[in-house]
């Protein structure tokens, strides 16, 4: 009895061991990168490094939310995901619904296409579409970004919602139909409301996508006006010469909508996240 | 506009009690539905790709209006580029290690947060921690090494405090170490997808597998390797593909910590291209490297389609 048991300890030992190493490589470097908004950028080299300095302040953070041309870089950020996320969700539902409750020519070429669009890759699209985009009049425009975003939300989107939608009972629809309904009231009264959970995961994992986004958005647009956090951050490494803890504190406020979301929705989004990844 | 052709052919139902509707109208239903996306995909996946194929095999595009028809000369100039074919190497290093990386990490790190040993909230919130690399932007990914990596930064310090380094090395900046150094950063950003998906199939391994396979006196190694691993293999074949493509799309990681330098120690397929055409403004040749991508990217793409099809 006692073996089994000191084995047991031993084992408990090993695997928190594990987690603690495996721990520290995961956080140290984001813990480094609060701790470093909180210096002065004076003391961001200074040696021996330290987590907590004598300079300790919020300044960097002061400097950025201080700073129009930076919160302008957040709320056009905030206005391509949300509107991304929306249209994507809108979209993704109603191919989701064809997939899911019919079955007409031409279905498995179609789902075919619509996953091998993930793999296409973005560079090989961001030459023409500096073109088409020019000349559709959206370049250097939120309808540009918000269009070329969703070409890659997209199908992530529809694979998941038609998953989800696979697992409700016909009845559902059904019911509706008997009372004389038709498929377009089932899907938005009852489909629609029964899957939100489903819709939460898929909307974060999309908003995380377009929020996320770096080339596009590179290439697309020009002024400030229209620039996103990523680009934002990396300006920030150009014009300031290297003010460390500014870009730290830029890194986290860019950063914060993501993390939230996550942990408010974790158990769903994980969840959402693998059903989808896992079996299409 | 899309959205009223479902809306008026099912509603024409109920106004014709007994008289079976249109069949026309109602085949029609599900494509109805699948406009929108359709209509997004002929417009900005396919038109840009016919596109970008038109432009390689054309003579200065986009910059001048009369460009010429050039055959293959695109492509032969690309394929003999040395910066090219070490974008390729590059590329093909960089994709291959970071994706078993990814898989043994992930693999690892699913294993033990799946422990019987631990209590539920210790390990949810080892699983938060554990996911954090993967919620920060890749802009953000490229700052935080650059200051880790940095000459006088934290890394070396420690390095030099420990005696594995003499002075300060500049990771990045190497070309000795560069490719090392993103590759580290990518598989640092890149595992928890992988463990996210690898700790759901694991906690879908049925439970008397493993209790038929105690009972037989088997030892965790082989109880890994005949019970864990085969439950597994269709998770981690389809992460896997999905993985190399998608490693295979990093620019902005790249862009932002080296930029494919030092002497293209780190270029890549993607920033090959970039560079071809938005630093060049060489449309044609960088329009020839984008087919070439597609297709190596269309290959990898076959085999995944293919896993998900097994299943």
């Amino acid at each position: 009895m006692a073996a089994v048991k000191t084995r047991r300890t031993l084992a408990k030992a090993g695997v928190v061991t594990g987690l603690v190493l495996g721990g520290l490589f995961a956080g140290l470097p984001v813990l480094w990168m609060l701790s470093t908004s909180l210096k002065r950028n004076g003391e961001v080299f200074q040696s021996p490094p330290q987590l907590i300095t004598e300079g300790f302040s919020f300044d960097a953070y002061r400097e950025i939310l201080g700073n129009g041309t930076q919160l302008r870089f957040f709320l056009n950020s905030y206005i391509v995901a949300f509107a991304v996320t929306i249209l994507t969700l809108l979209v993704a539902v109603l191919a989701g619904y064809a997939f899911s409750r019919f079955r007409f020519p031409f279905q498995k070429t179609i789902n075919a296409a619509i996953i091998s669009v993930q793999a296409v890759p973005p560079i090989t699209l961001v030459i023409p579409y500096f073109g088409l985009i020019v000349a559709l009049g959206l370049y250097d425009t939120y309808a540009g970004l918000i269009l070329t975003h969703m070409v890659f939300t997209l199908p992530y989107a529809i694979i998941m919602i038609t998953a989800y939608l696979n697992t409700l009972p016909r009845e559902l629809d059904e019911s509706v139909k008997i009372d004389g309904g038709t498929g377009w009231t089932a899907l938005w009264r009852i489909l629609v409301p029964v899957s939100v959970p489903g819709l939460v995961a898929v909307g974060v994992y999309t908003f995380m996508i377009s929020w996320n986004e770096y080339l596009f958005a590179l290439t697309l647009t020009r002024t400030d006006d229209m620039r996103t956090v990523p680009i934002g951050i990396q300006l920030l490494m150009g014009q300031h010469s290297y003010e460390w803890n500014q870009m730290m504190a830029m890194s986290i406020l860019g950063s914060v909508p993501v993390l939230v979301l996550f942990l408010l929705f974790q158990r769903r989004f994980v969840g959402g996240l693998t059903a989808g990844a896992v079996k299409t | 506009m899309t959205l009223t052709a479902p809306r008026a052919s099912t509603r024409a139902a109920p106004a014709a009690p007994g008289r079976p509707r249109s069949t026309l109208a109602r085949r029609l239903v599900p494509y109805g539905y699948l406009s929108p996306t359709v209509l997004l995909i002929v417009v900005l996946m396919v038109v840009p790709i016919v596109m970008v194929v038109g432009y390689s095999f054309r003579d200065n595009v986009i910059v001048q209006e009369n460009s010429v028809f050039a055959g293959f000369a695109n492509y032969t100039k690309v394929l003999t580029d040395p910066d090219f074919l070490a974008a390729l190497r590059n590329t093909a290093v960089f994709i291959s290690v970071s994706t078993v990386a990814h898989l043994v990490l992930g693999l690892t790190f699913a294993m033990m947060l799946n422990t019987q040993l631990l209590s539920g909230v210790t390990k949810a919130i080892f699983r938060i921690v554990y996911i954090l690399p993967w919620l920060f932007t890749i802009a953000v990914i490229a700052v935080i090494w650059r200051l880790l990596f940095d000459p006088s930064g934290v890394v070396n310090y420690v390095l030099q405090t420990v005696g594995l380094v003499q002075q300060g090395v500049n990771w990045f900046g190497d070309p000795a170490t560069a490719l090392w150094a993103v590759t580290f950063v990518n598989i640092w950003s890149g595992y928890p997808f992988f463990m996210i998906s690898l700790l759901a199939g694991l906690q879908g391994i049925p439970a008397d597998l493993y209790e038929a396979a105690a009972v037989d006196g088997t030892n965790w190694w082989q109880r890994f390797r005949h019970v864990t691993l085969p439950q597994l293999r269709p998770v981690i074949i389809s992460m896997a593909v999905l993985d190399l493509i998608w490693t295979s799309h990093q620019f902005a990681l790249i862009w932002m910590t080296t930029g494919g330098g030092p002497l293209n120690s780190t270029e890549m397929l993607s920033t090959f291209t970039y560079k071809q055409a938005f630093s060049e403004y060489e449309f044609a040749t960088a329009s020839a490297a984008a087919v070439i991508v597609l297709l190596l990217t269309m290959v990898l793409a076959f085999f995944y389609v293919r896993s998900q099809r097994e299943r």
